[in-house]
């Protein structure tokens, strides 16, 4: 090759398919489409398959046809709107939960640990090191009756003497407050790390007290942060299954239990596949709310600067 | 201006065994544009911080308009900031900046539009009131920062080197128009910065820091025409500094014993201040003349030096000459090129020195200051 044959190729040169402004042009969607490629077979051609799968009738032994049934819709709602009602409040209650815990922390890992900020932060993914599962099994020895927590808490009286931590609600929203903390916890301390402090102190100059200046300097600021760690944290939570089964009883079951056993034992396919397309819309319908609401054009200018 | 607007009194700050501040007595007149001058490292942004509120001092204390407020917040304090960085709140528009101090004080709405949109104007940036921090240029932020602090109308404004990230004709534009906005709005301004000529050209008073310390506090004239250390000598502008020893004193002038045998006239009120006969004296090299000669001449009422010419490069303005004189010491000397009568001088020629007592200065002799 002579050296600038790039150079030379847009004056037609035989060798080159292309030309040198075409291949810029095209270079872009060269660029795109391994990931355009992934959305089609992992996300667009799924979501379609599993419309298609929703309005099938039929059952396991005979096998499933396509007519058209959109009644399932309505019907797995009416019939599952508990477990749907009960998935949300768990995944809602579970998100503030991990915002009282993880803003505090993620705060004092990013302003206060000094140098222990790499142990810190080594710590909050720690848990990750080991399977959900386990964490959970984890989770149920600590809140199992005869455990030594709950004795001490029925000693103190915060419980009474026949109550129980397993199989309750309790239970499900603290271990899916436990399993997603990091979640909440990582993204916080993202915004928050990067926050220059000394638009705090001017802020204090300004005549705002501490408190003022948190509220109107470091929690704005933070809301990138927020935004990503509700999200990151709501939709698993919103789709969990392992801590309801877990650490609950079918009384905590939320609509991860019920598709998993409509697939999986059931094999009631339709019904499993529109629970799964309702629950899609659900989630993105709060994003688009969540989004709305704090203002995504605010979010990205607090982002760039 | 004789009234005292911020006073520090024994102020000192150590950070582990680090002493960033030590022990400094200040006045700051009310009113007037003071500036804090001294070598990056000196405890200049320290002392600011301590005054601003945002650092505790480990001893001293702080009075503003004769109170002390040595204890009080940051949100507590009659002073406000002009951050180096500018610390503009990215979320905010330029409005809402300017507009942050007077809402945590509960201006009321009518008067507190009135007044930010007077101090946009004051920085000329009224029609940008709506754009955000990151849509303008380092210039413009800075006068939002200035515009965000002056609002306010605090008893003092603390602004610790604001011109630093600007480039060098941003700079001078601005050293101008902050000088002029100081006398407009008449508050007492206390500037921070390590550039000696942003300094000597905007501030009525300059104090002199080195180590924590103020070496001298004065106006730019006093500090540059009468030095009393080495380390302000060579500070501000250039010096020739050498050792000398007093020999006599009557009436003006002192005569002093230098540069291996010469002898020297100097001020008699520059020597009474020293300490001891041993003394170094100084002249600015612009102060100085040469003519070709060896010494046949040397009388008259001017101080004069004998040396060798070691040194001459030509700079437009002036021509730059070091002279090793026959004592030992090197020689810088300035001669304007608007005369002709050195123009005859080369490398190599022997030369006179010569410059009027007047401009003799004293300053103690001490170790010379590393760094
Ligand atoms: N928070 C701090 N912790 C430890 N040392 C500090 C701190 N702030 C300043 N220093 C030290 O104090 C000295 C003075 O710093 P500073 O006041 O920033 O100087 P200047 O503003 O004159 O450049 C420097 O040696 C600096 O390293
Ligand atoms: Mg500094």
């Amino acid at each position: 090759m002579s050296s600038g044959g790039e150079a030379t190729a847009p004056r037609g040169k035989p060798g080159g398919w292309l030309t040198l402004r075409r291949r810029n042009a095209l270079l872009p969607l060269a660029l795109v489409v391994p990931g355009l490629l992934w959305l089609v077979i992992f996300y667009a051609i799924p979501i379609v398959s599993q419309l298609w799968i929703s309005l099938q009738t039929g059952n396991p032994d005979d096998g499933f046809a396509q007519s058209w049934n959109w009644a399932v819709y309505p019907d797995s709602i009416s019939e599952y709107s508990e477990q749907l009602l009960r998935s949300l409040q768990y995944a809602g209650t579970a998100t503030v939960a991990c915002f009282i815990i993880g803003f505090p922390l993620a705060y004092f890992m990013a302003f206060k640990a000094g140098r222990w900020r790499n142990l810190f932060l080594l710590l909050v993914v720690l848990p990750f090191f080991t399977s959900l599962i386990v964490r959970t099994v984890a989770w149920q020895t600590i809140l199992t009756d005869d455990s030594w927590i709950v004795g001490a808490l029925k000693t103190v009286g915060l419980i009474p003497p026949d109550g129980r931590l397993l199989a309750t609600s309790f239970a499900v929203i603290a271990g899916i407050t436990y399993n997603f903390l990091p979640f909440m916890v990582l993204p916080l301390y993202a915004s928050l790390e990067r926050m220059d402090r000394t638009l705090v102190e001017a802020a204090t100059d300004l005549y705002a007290s501490r408190w003022t200046a948190f509220r109107k300097i470091t929690l704005p600021l933070a809301g990138p942060g927020i935004f990503a760690g509700v999200l990151l944290t709501f939709i698993p939570a919103i789709g969990d299954y392992i801590n309801a089964q877990l650490l609950g009883t079918s009384q905590q079951y939320m609509i991860g239990n019920v598709i998993q056993s409509q697939y999986l034992v059931v094999r009631e396919y339709p019904t499993a596949a529109a629970l799964s397309f309702i629950m899609m819309v659900v989630v993105l319908a709060i994003i688009a709310a969540a989004a709305r609401l704090i203002g995504t054009k605010r979010l990205s200018e607090a982002a760039v600067a | 201006m004789s009234e005292t607007d911020v006073a520090l009194r024994g102020l000192t700050k150590r950070f582990g065994d680090m002493v960033a501040v030590d022990n400094i007595d200040l006045d700051i007149p009310r009113g007037g544009f003071f500036a804090l001058l001294g070598p990056s490292g000196c405890g200049k942004t320290t002392t600011l911080r301590m005054i601003g509120g945002f650092e505790e001092p480990t001893a001293g204390t702080i009075e503003l308009a004769g109170k002390e407020i040595t204890q009080q917040p940051p949100h507590k304090r009659d002073v406000n900031t002009v951050f180096q960085s500018y610390a503009l709140f990215p979320h905010m528009t330029v409005a809402e900046n300017v507009a942050f101090g007077l809402e945590r004080k509960r201006v009321d709405k009518a008067e507190r539009k009135q007044r930010v949109a007077e101090a946009l104007d004051l920085v000329e940036l009224g029609p940008l009131a709506s754009r955000r921090p990151a849509q303008m240029s380092g210039g413009q932020q800075q006068r939002v920062a200035l515009a965000r602090a002056l609002v306010n109308r605090p008893r003092a404004l603390l602004l610790d080197e604001p011109l630093g990230a600007l480039d060098l004709r941003l700079r001078k534009q601005l050293q101008l128009e902050l000088s002029q906005i100081q006398r407009d709005v008449g508050i007492t301004f206390i500037h921070v910065t390590h550039d000696q000529e942003e300094a000597m050209t905007m501030a009525d008073t300059i104090a002199v820091m080195r180590d924590g310390r103020i070496d001298q506090l004065g106006t730019a004239t006093e500090l540059y025409e009468h030095p009393r250390t080495a380390f302000v000598a060579n500070f501000l502008g250039n010096s020739n500094l050498v050792d000398a020893e007093v020999i006599s004193s009557s009436g003006r002038y002192a005569e002093v014993d230098a540069d291996g045998g010469a002898r020297l006239k100097v001020p008699a009120n520059a020597v009474a201040a020293a300490q001891s006969p041993q003394i170094r004296i100084g002249v600015r090299p612009e102060k100085m003349t040469l003519e070709a000669g060896n010494g046949q001449q040397l009388d008259g009422d001017s101080n004069a030096l004998l040396g060798r010419i070691v040194d001459a490069a030509y700079i437009g303005l002036a021509t730059q000459y070091v002279v090793h004189t026959e004592g030992g010491a090197d020689l810088q000397i300035f001669v304007q090129n608007s005369s002709s009568r050195t123009s005859g001088l080369d490398e190599g020629d022997r030369v006179v020195a010569r410059w009027d007592p007047e401009h003799t200065f004293v300053v103690e002799r001490e170790e010379q200051h590393a760094g």
